[in-house]
């Protein structure tokens, strides 16, 4: 198991957010994290990824017990992830954002006197995720003059470049249309493949995204794990889906 | 490369200058020249991390007392060993305070600065058996490079050698601080100073880096302070003094912190623009508060910024 909670709780003050999540992401797995509004899953990735503390429970991630190491020390360690509201650098370019994150991953941030124009590993290693993600003709366009999609994009581009072994991607298609979520969706699965990802979480709100790829998913409500079951399952569980995943018109009624 | 011939050209203008100028205005380039160092690191923080200091005079009194201590307590009088004390003076203070600092942002930030610096004003003013008190200390003429120099009329020896010494000094602080900004501790900084969350999501301890910038630009300060003591012969508490942290912070808005050269042109049009409106007018601080509060308002760049308007500004820049 890459990834192991148990028995996550946290308060907002009276506010219960997590009470009692365990759960558990497998090598090679891609887990989806679903549920309503308030279920608790923002705040499970905040707690995850280390930028939260829980108010009790465990966080193991590669077998080592990670509780309050901080995010910093989490992606030295191979955990990446991305926002669910876009988080980019506005003043800089796409090119920037990029190689910020691979000097990170080299360990390069404490080269005082290193010219950045010059560190070929860098420079190459921000292209080919800018080109991987279909960002490599606006490399020098500033962050913040990017389309909403693209600063997405770039939010989860930056966490590929990290090389990171498992990432937790808060709504990677939020605020993209319909039709590109899948483009983007296959843009993230052929990424992974490229830099060797182990394992995927997902917080998604768009089932077909979530039926579509995820290996299992687990679904939140008022802060507990309903069920915790691959795709089909989830499909057939009656409870789970008035709760959490909501019927269409002219679905069957689950058996 | 419009920039850069636009460089050359106003080093050579600085290297012809004392040829050519009265010496009045020559002498007035070396506290703009000494300025032009502390606002170079000032603006690592500033521009580039996003921190603004409230406190820097704190390190501009540490580089000038030193140049004090050194010239008539100890038999030192070499300005290549003044200057590199000042360094690791600056850089030590820079250390502990920062330390303390850099923890917090914004206002938070800006106050605990200006709480160390007042802290320091108040000992150089109290502890006068040490530091003279309100009367300061004396600074005797450093030998530059070796050479004692002692004989030379004083302004012979400001307007000469140690006009060209302090921009050797400038040229040299700007190449490393040059570099430092285009290095990957740079773009570091600049990450952080734009979303810091985010930087710490990329691995990038933010605290860290910011403690960094802050012990460079302490460093920095210590450098330009000690260049300050020397033409007047003299350093007192108002060095150090909160006014003088606010000056070199109005220097970096006036000349635009959003760009590498931005501070250094604030620093040269603040010294000249003060001289000229002082010669005229006593209440010289009515007219910079009014431009101050006309740059915030109307050009929130700077003169730097006014003059790249349309183009991307330099710190946005690779």
């Amino acid at each position: 198991m890459i990834l192991e909670a148990r028995d996550l709780t946290k308060f907002y003050g009276d506010f219960c957010a997590l009470a009692g999540v365990s759960l558990g992401i497998d090598e090679g797995e891609c887990v989806s994290i679903i549920g309503p509004n308030g279920a608790g899953k923002s705040t499970l990735i905040n707690v995850l990824t280390g930028v939260l503390r829980p108010t009790s429970g465990r966080v193991r991630f590669k077998e080592r017990d990670v509780h309050g190491i901080g995010p910093v020390a989490l992606t030295r360690l191979g955990m990446a992830r991305s926002f669910q509201l876009v988080h980019i650098f506005p003043d800089l370019t796409v090119l920037e954002t990029l190689m910020a994150a691979v000097v990170s991953r080299l360990g390069r941030g404490t080269r005082l006197f290193a010219a950045l124009a010059d560190d070929h590993e860098v420079q190459e290693g921000a292209i080919e995720v800018a080109e991987l993600f279909g960002l490599a003709d606006k490399r020098h366009a500033l962050a913040k003059h990017l389309p909403q999609g693209d600063k997405k994009l770039l939010d989860v581009a930056s966490a590929f470049a990290l090389r990171p072994e498992i990432i937790l991607l808060d709504e990677p298609t939020s605020g993209v249309s319909t039709a590109d979520k899948t483009a983007v969706m296959e843009i993230l699965v052929a990424a992974s493949r490229r830099i060797g990802l182990r394992a995927i979480m997902l917080v998604e709100h768009d089932m077909d995204i979530v039926f579509g790829y995820s290996d299992r998913i687990i679904a939140l409500h008022q802060g507990k794990v309903l069920a915790d079951a691959p795709p089909a399952r989830i499909k057939a569980d009656r409870q789970v889906v008035d709760t959490v995943v909501g019927r269409r018109r002219g679905d069957a009624p689950p058996c | 490369m419009r920039g850069r011939a636009g460089l050359v050209l106003v080093a050579l203008g600085m290297l012809v200058l004392p040829l050519v100028a009265p010496a009045y205005h020559v002498l007035l380039m070396l506290p703009f020249m000494a300025y032009a160092v502390v606002l170079l690191g000032l603006n690592l923080l500033f521009g580039y991390a996003g921190l603004v200091s409230f406190g820097h005079a704190l390190f501009i009194g540490i580089g000038a007392y030193t140049g004090a201590f050194l010239t008539t307590l100890t038999p030192v009088r070499s300005l290549e060993a003044i200057l590199l004390a000042a360094a690791l003076l600056g850089v030590v203070a820079a250390a502990g305070v920062g330390a303390l600092c850099v923890r917090y942002v914004k206002i938070y930030f800006g106050m605990l600065t200006l709480a160390f610096g007042m802290v320091f004003y108040t000992f150089l003013l109290k502890f006068y058996r040490l530091t003279g008190g309100d009367e300061g200390m004396r600074v005797l003429r450093p030998s530059l490079l070796g050479q004692g120099l002692d004989a030379m009329p004083k302004t012979e020896y400001l307007a000469g050698p140690y006009y060209y010494y302090s921009f050797a000094v400038l040229v040299v602080a700007t190449l490393v601080m040059w570099r430092i900004v285009h290095s990957p501790f740079g773009l570091c900084l600049k990450t952080i100073r734009d979303n810091p969350a985010k930087a710490e999501a990329l691995g990038l301890g933010v605290t860290r880096y910011r403690w960094y910038a802050f012990v460079i630009s302490g460093a920095y300060a210590a450098v330009g302070g000690a260049l300050l003591g020397p033409p007047t012969g003299n350093v007192d508490p108002t060095l150090a003094y909160w006014t003088q942290s606010g000056n070199i912070v109005f220097m970096t808005l006036l000349g635009g912190f959003a760009s590498f050269f931005g501070p250094v042109l604030g620093a040269f049009v603040f010294i000249f623009l003060q001289d000229t409106v002082m010669s005229v007018w006593p209440y010289w601080r009515l007219i910079f508060g009014a431009i101050l509060a006309i740059i915030v308002i109307f050009a929130p760049g700077g003169l730097m910024g006014l003059f790249a308007r349309g183009r991307t500004v330099e710190v946005s820049r690779t």
